[in-house]
């Protein structure tokens, strides 16, 4: 399974959990796995996410492929000018 | 794709032809935004509040109504209700709701028949305020005294207890800080300041829109981004953003600041009301400054440990930063990640807060938030490099970041090129000339992300074998002429057979902006890829007209060859003579490709400076500056030079000069270029360029976006540098001349 890692502040709303683990084969289907796990998580990821994928910042692209052992970190929406 | 799979050896790329745009803009043939005009067009002004925070008591235009020649106002009244988020904002900042939130909010605008006649109206149009408690100051704002402006602002982030103009709150890191500090040898900790500023660009914002009584509209303005235009126009009005058709002018510079909206909308508006007639409305520098979005200021504790040979064991550093009176548009979400991007830390914390002040909605600066954190963590760095006689370059070697390493907001880099821009400013002759008296020398590394994005590019083969390639990033500085050297490069024709049309909204895909330095990578990208489906279909139209299979044709130097001795002995078949025959071998040939692109690496760079300070008046003169940076590819060296030498001048106006400076009555003092003061030509030396090209394996020429990570590293180097001319830290921007004599006498005094 995917490992996602919260931001500090976010794991208020994951049971105080720094990593958690889902199955999932798209960035679409681990945020959605996400909410269903953690309801709490939801208006940060309404708010909109950039999502990094084995090291890539995939941005918003729900498309983009998870793999089994893929490690995910959520990071604020990111701007640029 | 693997790196092995960068293309190398290159004809085209690599090359300086001619710019493509540059004989029309030296002629004065480009069209800017306020460059266009249509029949029975109309001219729009926009009355603005004089007040920081104010309620809106009453709005009476019926003055400017009578006035002969005057054909519309629009107020918030004439704006759909119930919008949401920040859609809703984006309506909030088009015209004032029942409060004024800032010095300059539109609160109504009026269209005419000439542009005089306008402004006139404007000033007969009489608003009603009641004055209400306002704060613009990041730190004065969550003092347990101030005014809470927007009752319920925050968002889930913010933790109870909090001042009610904390809009977001977050935190994140990894190790242990605190065994980290007590590793050290030196821990030091100070807080630091920097004032928000405007991006400067020369062209104020400008648009002619034009929207009938059957919701059908269209626009020519001035944007980084028209399909933005288009979803924001869309949603503030309610209407189809199918019915909004949106042409982007050339641009007289963005850096962010022309992702968004400011008075777009009104055009539209006004032009609904006057019975469909265009209107064009034309800001000035003043309402520019006052009312589109400069970047944020921030106040920022930074602690950082090292030991005595320079290996950092920890870092903590407390962002709060202002994006003026609508959440959300601070960039400290982007600040926090920046902080110590460039270092490879084993234990580091992040917080930071978003703070709601009454000051204009914030918009992108050039790698947005990554400048200010950059003043603090690199001013501290130098601090510390100082005060144990350690050189500024060695300790970066020594700490920074390199391939594999994890970076400080979490994910594992990949190829990445800072060791090899220390290494270059290191060896470079500037790093080395002998300092005089009141001359100072500092360093500074800078980090950006880098950004793909929703992308659609067609590329279309002429019957005379030339390429056109239709693109939705407007060029700001030099996308056309790079993409169509990779087009160029990839097809095997010459340069000059390539033209890059930047179209409107109507011809193709959504684009997201051209924002976050991804225009030459991204529809780069997407337009190689549409170069070589029509490759494809050419090489097929070949094998149809041999006979033999399409997998038996090979494309090199712009005509199909056979593939080898098998495939049947044909001379090639040039891009001209396949363009000529297309529409009798089955129909046009083009190429299209749309994708929300990923592998954009990330972007470094070091910078080099030598100051004098005259310790008679505090005045700075920069003698020399160095930009080093990875542009994975330089596709034209020279847009890639002057993408590092303006974002080195903008940051150097922000280390000196630039300040958005409010008075006791939250009224902006210095609207104008005569008091904002930006650095022009004489004040500044040629800036001094290398280009490092550490190749990105996300592109098949290696591009990285090189746009914004020049603006980071000057904001620190200059305090740093000045550090050196005389002693004296300035840890709150600008360095300005009286701030820097007020630093030296405070130094001598003891």
């Amino acid at each position: 399974m995917a490992k996602v890692h919260l931001w500090a502040s976010l794991r208020r709303f994951a049971d105080g959990q720094e990593v958690v683990e889902v199955e999932a084969a798209t960035v679409g289907q681990m945020l959605d796995a996400l909410e269903r796990a953690h309801p709490g998580l939801a208006p940060a990821i309404k708010a909109g996410l950039s999502v990094a994928v084995d090291g890539e910042v995939i941005a918003n692209n729900r498309a983009a492929p998870v793999k089994p052992d893929s490690e995910v970190y959520l990071l604020q929406r990111l701007k640029g000018g | 794709m693997a790196r092995d799979d960068v293309k190398t050896g290159y004809k085209y790329v690599g090359t300086r032809p001619n710019r493509p745009d540059g004989l029309d803009k030296v002629t004065g043939r480009a069209r800017y935004g306020a460059d266009f005009s249509l029949p029975g067009m109309l001219h729009a002004a926009v009355v603005r509040s004089p007040h920081a925070h104010a309620r809106i008591v009453r709005i009476d235009a019926s003055k400017a109504l009578a006035l002969e020649g005057v054909k519309a106002v629009v107020t918030r009244a004439d704006l759909p209700t119930g919008l949401t988020g920040e859609d809703l904002n984006l309506q909030d900042n088009t015209l004032a709701g029942d409060r004024a939130l800032y010095d300059g909010h539109a609160v109504a605008a009026v269209a005419a028949t000439s542009p005089l006649l306008a402004q006139d109206a404007a000033r007969l149009i009489e608003v009603e305020y009641e004055v209400l408690p306002h704060v613009t100051d990041v730190d004065a704002a969550i003092a347990p005294d101030a005014p809470v402006i927007r009752p319920g602002v925050a968002d889930y982030s913010v933790p109870e207890g909090m001042h009610g103009n904390v809009a977001r709150y977050m935190e994140f890191g990894h190790g242990d800080v605190e065994a980290g500090f007590a590793a050290a040898d030196v821990v030091r900790e100070h807080t630091y300041r920097t004032e928000a500023t405007h991006q400067g660009y020369i062209e104020p914002h400008a648009a002619v829109g034009q929207l009938g009584e059957d919701g059908r509209g269209e626009m020519w303005v001035c944007t980084q981004g028209h399909w933005y235009i288009r979803r924001m126009c869309s949603a503030v009005l309610g209407i189809e953003a199918a019915n909004l058709r949106v042409t982007p002018s050339e641009i007289g510079g963005g850096f962010g600041g022309k992702t968004t909206i400011f008075m777009e909308p009104l055009t539209l508006a006004l032009s609904k009301k006057a019975g469909g007639r265009p209107v064009k409305l034309v800001m000035s520098r003043s309402e520019v400054l006052r009312a589109t979005g400069p970047t944020a200021s921030a106040s920022m504790d930074v602690k950082i440990g090292m030991k005595r040979d320079g290996t950092i064991t920890a870092g903590q550093v407390y962002f709060r930063m202002q994006g003026g009176a609508f959440p959300g548009m601070s960039p400290i979400g982007e600040a926090l990640p920046c902080a110590f991007a460039c270092y490879d830390i084993p234990a580091l914390k992040h917080e930071g807060i978003e703070i709601i002040t009454n000051r204009p909605k914030a918009a992108a600066y050039r790698a947005p938030g990554s400048p200010m954190a950059a003043f603090a963590v690199e001013s501290m760095i130098d601090e510390l490099c100082r005060e144990l006689g350690l050189d500024p370059i060695e300790v970066r070697l020594k700490n920074g970041a390199r391939n594999g390493s994890k970076s400080s907001y979490g994910p594992v880099y990949d190829v990445i090129g800072l060791q090899e821009t220390l290494e270059a400013a290191k060896a470079h002759p500037n790093y080395s000339i002998p300092l005089g008296p009141n001359q100072g020398r500092g360093v500074a590394s800078g980090f950006w992300f880098n950004h793909g994005g929703e992308t659609s590019v067609s590329l279309a083969i002429g019957e005379d074998g030339t390429a056109t390639v239709s693109i939705g990033t407007p060029d700001i500085g030099g996308s056309r002429a790079s993409i169509g050297l990779m087009v160029a490069e990839t097809l095997g024709i010459p340069y000059e057979d390539v033209r890059v049309n930047v179209v409107e909204t109507g011809a193709l895909g959504v684009n997201e902006p051209t924002h976050g330095s991804r225009a030459t990578f991204a529809s780069g990208k997407a337009a190689v890829i549409a170069a070589e489906a029509a490759i494809r279909e050419m090489c097929k139209r070949a094998a149809a007209e041999w006979g033999i299979d399409a997998d038996a044709v090979e494309w090199k130097d712009g005509a199909a060859h056979p593939a080898g001795p098998n495939a049947g002995k044909f001379p090639p078949m040039t891009i001209g003579e396949i363009g000529a025959k297309m529409g009798s071998t089955g129909g046009p040939i083009s190429g299209h490709h749309e994708v929300t692109a990923g592998g954009y690496g990330a972007s470094f760079g070091t910078h080099v400076v030598d100051v004098e300070v005259d310790p008679e008046t505090g005045r700075t003169t920069v003698l020399r500056y160095l930009v080093v940076q990875d542009a994975g590819t330089a596709i034209h060296p020279a847009y890639v030079e002057g993408q590092y030498q303006g974002g080195a001048a903008q940051g150097i106006g922000w280390a000196l000069n630039e300040e958005y400076i409010y008075g006791p009555d939250g009224r902006l003092q210095n609207p104008v270029f005569l008091d904002y003061r930006i650095p022009v030509a004489s004040d500044l030396p040629m800036i001094d360029t290398v280009i490092v090209e550490v190749p990105n394996p996300g592109h098949p020429y290696g591009v990285r976006g090189v746009g914004e990570t020049g603006i980071t590293p000057p904001l620190p180097a200059i305090a740093s540098a000045i550090a050196g001319a005389t002693g004296a830290r300035i840890r709150s921007l600008p360095c300005s001349p009286p701030k820097v004599l007020a630093a030296i006498k405070a130094l001598k005094k003891g």
